[in-house]
């Protein structure tokens, strides 16, 4: 009889240690959901380990303060969902209005995990840990089905093997952009949302919140001006660099992407390139050296020829060709990398010499297809009167 | 006997380089057809293909470098007649316009046909066609291989036109070359399939006879007909002048026609 009480009571004080932080309280509750794959008739988990749920950051939370409905045992089959907002309310009031907003198809739990196991941003067990919010957020935006079921981009495979998911994944940088460092995590908006941190003119101060020295420098910039000023036209940093699959910028992927997406604006420019040298070897792949637009303009403070800062100043170009023609003086750079042969008032000389050859070739060429094609008909009419063999068995 | 030897390896030169140089031009000059960046990833990449068509275009060089010393070393040291003017030389004269005439005439049932001497006018036009083609595609080339020099003494439009003229010169070859050179030379009924005295350096005496009846009768009346006998071409060697001629002509027709697809798909 003494031996068994003894037992008793030690049981009781493991129990009561088992969480460290339980209160006595809610070995009550786990008597119950502290088994193991414990299920409601619905088929759901309602069991708690009761060692993670002290572990976290709630374990000092009696299972009553967010299961508040429940008073007695035994307690009904139907509870009221917890009310997360109740001590997070400006989280919740986040939420309300951005594409989450939907708290039946989105629960806290869809990104926080497990109720009972939620851990602080900073602890690496955390859903919503910088290295793990790619992962979290890919558990939805890595679905195929569900990216076409929404119209969204697939971005998931985009951003993991980007420069910033290598970061991530491979370096383990915290300070990598993950998901939430430019869509924010509450109150996440539309791109098409003016207030939104992705919205097009939000975008360089977005990308600037890391890429300062650069955002300062695109501000600076034609382009940069003409955001500001409101010209939606003008690119900002995802339209040149990719929202999620972004490269790093030295790749022969990147260089060999990047020149059609100025062209894409610039049309007339790009025709012109692409009857010089630098395109017909550049566009061929394998071969990135050759300057391709940003080479010569500068990236993000692109500036026009007039200003004495761009690299295609007239005061600038022998040392902004210079950089890959080594030995580039004053009449090299007379050069004309957008030379129009067409265009008699801009290019006299180039459309002269580019008109006489190809009246060479086709005056050349047109005389002597004549020429052959008679010549064909007249041997093979001699051949067949004659009854001839062909001239080659003769050699 | 109608080639030296020297003369048969200096056409194998330019044939084996030109067609080095088409096939790595072309992708080039068309890097946007749907064939150049396969044929540019096949030679290994467009490092490697700059670099091979650089590689033919100095061999090329050389030969021709080579061949205008040939030509003045018989002209000037050796005293050679017949280099710079007469029957056998590759000078137009007014024998050419009268024989292109006379040729016209002739396919039109107009005129008997010409009689030809050593080189025919349309043998002299290809002669001179890649001489001056050299000469201009060699120096644009050169210009872009060493503009930063270049610029020195050429103005910077210049440097745009050097572009222009290269590819369009080179187009020209190219498509003259594959079309009409080749016609001209080895496929028509005269020659068909192929004319092998470029490879072997004979052709027989009845076939001299037809194609160049003057130079056979100027021959005969000096009597020099005996000199030029040679004996026929091993089977090896006319096996091999075939091989290696249908192989050009082959790699030329290709390229003929990815270049005429990228005017017209």
């Amino acid at each position: 009889m003494k031996t068994a009480s003894f037992l008793a009571l030690a049981l009781g004080a493991l129990l009561a240690t088992g969480g460290p932080r339980l209160a006595k309280a809610e070995t009550d509750c786990l008597a119950c959901h502290g088994e193991k794959g414990m299920q409601d008739a619905s088929g759901h988990r309602i069991s708690v380990d009761g060692q993670t749920f002290g572990a976290s950051i709630h374990g000092s939370l009696k299972c009553g303060d967010c299961h508040a409905t429940i008073k007695d045992y035994p307690h009904p089959d139907q509870i009221t969902p917890v009310k997360c907002e109740t001590c997070h309310a400006d989280q919740a009031a986040g939420l309300v209005g951005s594409v989450h907003a939907n708290r039946a198809e989105h629960p806290c739990t869809s990104c926080h995990g497990d109720a009972h196991s939620i851990f602080p941003k900073d602890d690496p067990r955390s859903a919503v840990y910088p290295l793990n919010v790619p992962r979290t957020c890919g558990a939805c935006h890595g679905n195929a089905a569900m990216a076409k079921k929404h119209g969204l981009p697939n971005v998931y495979p985009l951003y993991i093997d980007s420069i910033h998911g290598f970061a991530l994944s491979k370096e383990g940088l915290l300070v990598a952009a993950n998901c939430q460092s430019c869509h924010g995590s509450h109150h996440i908006l539309s791109h098409k949302d003016p207030q939104s941190a992705t919205y097009k003119t939000n975008i360089p101060k977005t990308c600037g919140n890391c890429h300062a020295g650069i955002t300062a420098e695109y501000m600076n910039g034609v382009h940069g001006k003409a955001v500001a000023a409101g010209d939606l036209k003008a690119p900002v940093c995802t339209d040149c660099h990719t929202a999620h699959a972004i490269l790093q910028p030295t790749a022969a992927a990147f260089r060999m992407q990047s020149t059609p997406i100025c062209g894409s604006c610039h049309k007339e420019k790009l025709s012109t390139y692409r009857d010089t040298f630098h395109s017909q070897l550049g566009s061929l792949g394998g071969y990135v050296e050759t300057a391709r637009c940003w080479d010569c303009h500068g990236a993000h403070d692109v500036l026009p020829a007039s200003d004495p800062n761009s690299p295609i100043a007239p005061a600038n170009l022998v040392a902004t060709c210079g950089r890959c023609h080594a030995g580039a003086n004053a009449s090299f750079v007379q050069y004309q990398p957008h030379a129009n042969a067409y265009n008699r008032k801009l290019n006299p000389a180039l459309y002269f010499v580019r008109l006489f050859m190809n009246l060479l070739l086709a005056g050349t060429l047109t005389f002597f297809v004549i020429h052959t094609i008679l010549w064909l008909i007249r041997s093979r009419y001699d051949q067949i009167k004659k009854k001839s063999i062909n001239g080659g068995e003769n050699a | 006997m109608r080639f030296t030897r020297a003369q048969r390896y200096l056409h194998a030169t330019l044939f084996t380089t030109f067609l080095g140089l088409a096939a790595t031009g072309l992708p080039m000059r068309f890097s946007e057809s749907i064939w150049a960046r396969g044929l540019a990833k096949a030679v290994g990449g467009f490092g490697a293909i700059l670099f091979f068509h650089k590689l033919c275009a100095v061999v090329l060089t050389l030969a021709f470098l080579y061949h205008v010393k040939d030509i003045f070393t018989r002209a000037l040291v050796h005293r050679e007649k017949g280099v710079f003017w007469g029957a056998t030389s590759m000078v137009a004269n007014w024998k050419d316009v009268k024989d292109l005439f006379g040729h016209f005439r002739w396919f039109l049932g107009l005129g008997p046909k010409p009689q030809f001497e050593r080189y025919a006018y349309w043998e002299k036009f290809d002669y001179w066609a890649v001489f001056w083609g050299m000469v201009v595609i060699g120096f644009s080339g050169y210009a872009m291989w060493f503009a930063p020099f270049f610029a020195h003494f050429l103005p910077g439009w210049a440097l745009n036109a050097v572009l222009v003229i290269h590819s369009e010169e080179g187009l020209l070859a190219i498509l003259f070359i594959f079309s009409i050179h080749f016609v001209n030379t080895h496929l028509r009924p005269d020659s068909f399939p192929m004319d092998l005295v470029i490879f072997t350096g004979v052709e027989s005496e009845e076939e001299f006879k037809t194609k160049r009846s003057m130079e056979y009768a100027r021959l005969a009346s000096q009597g020099k007909l005996e000199k030029r006998i040679a004996p026929a071409p091993g089977i090896w060697q006319i096996n091999f002048s075939k091989v290696v001629g249908y192989t050009a002509i082959a790699i030329g027709l290709i390229l003929l026609v990815l270049t005429l697809s990228a005017y017209f798909i």
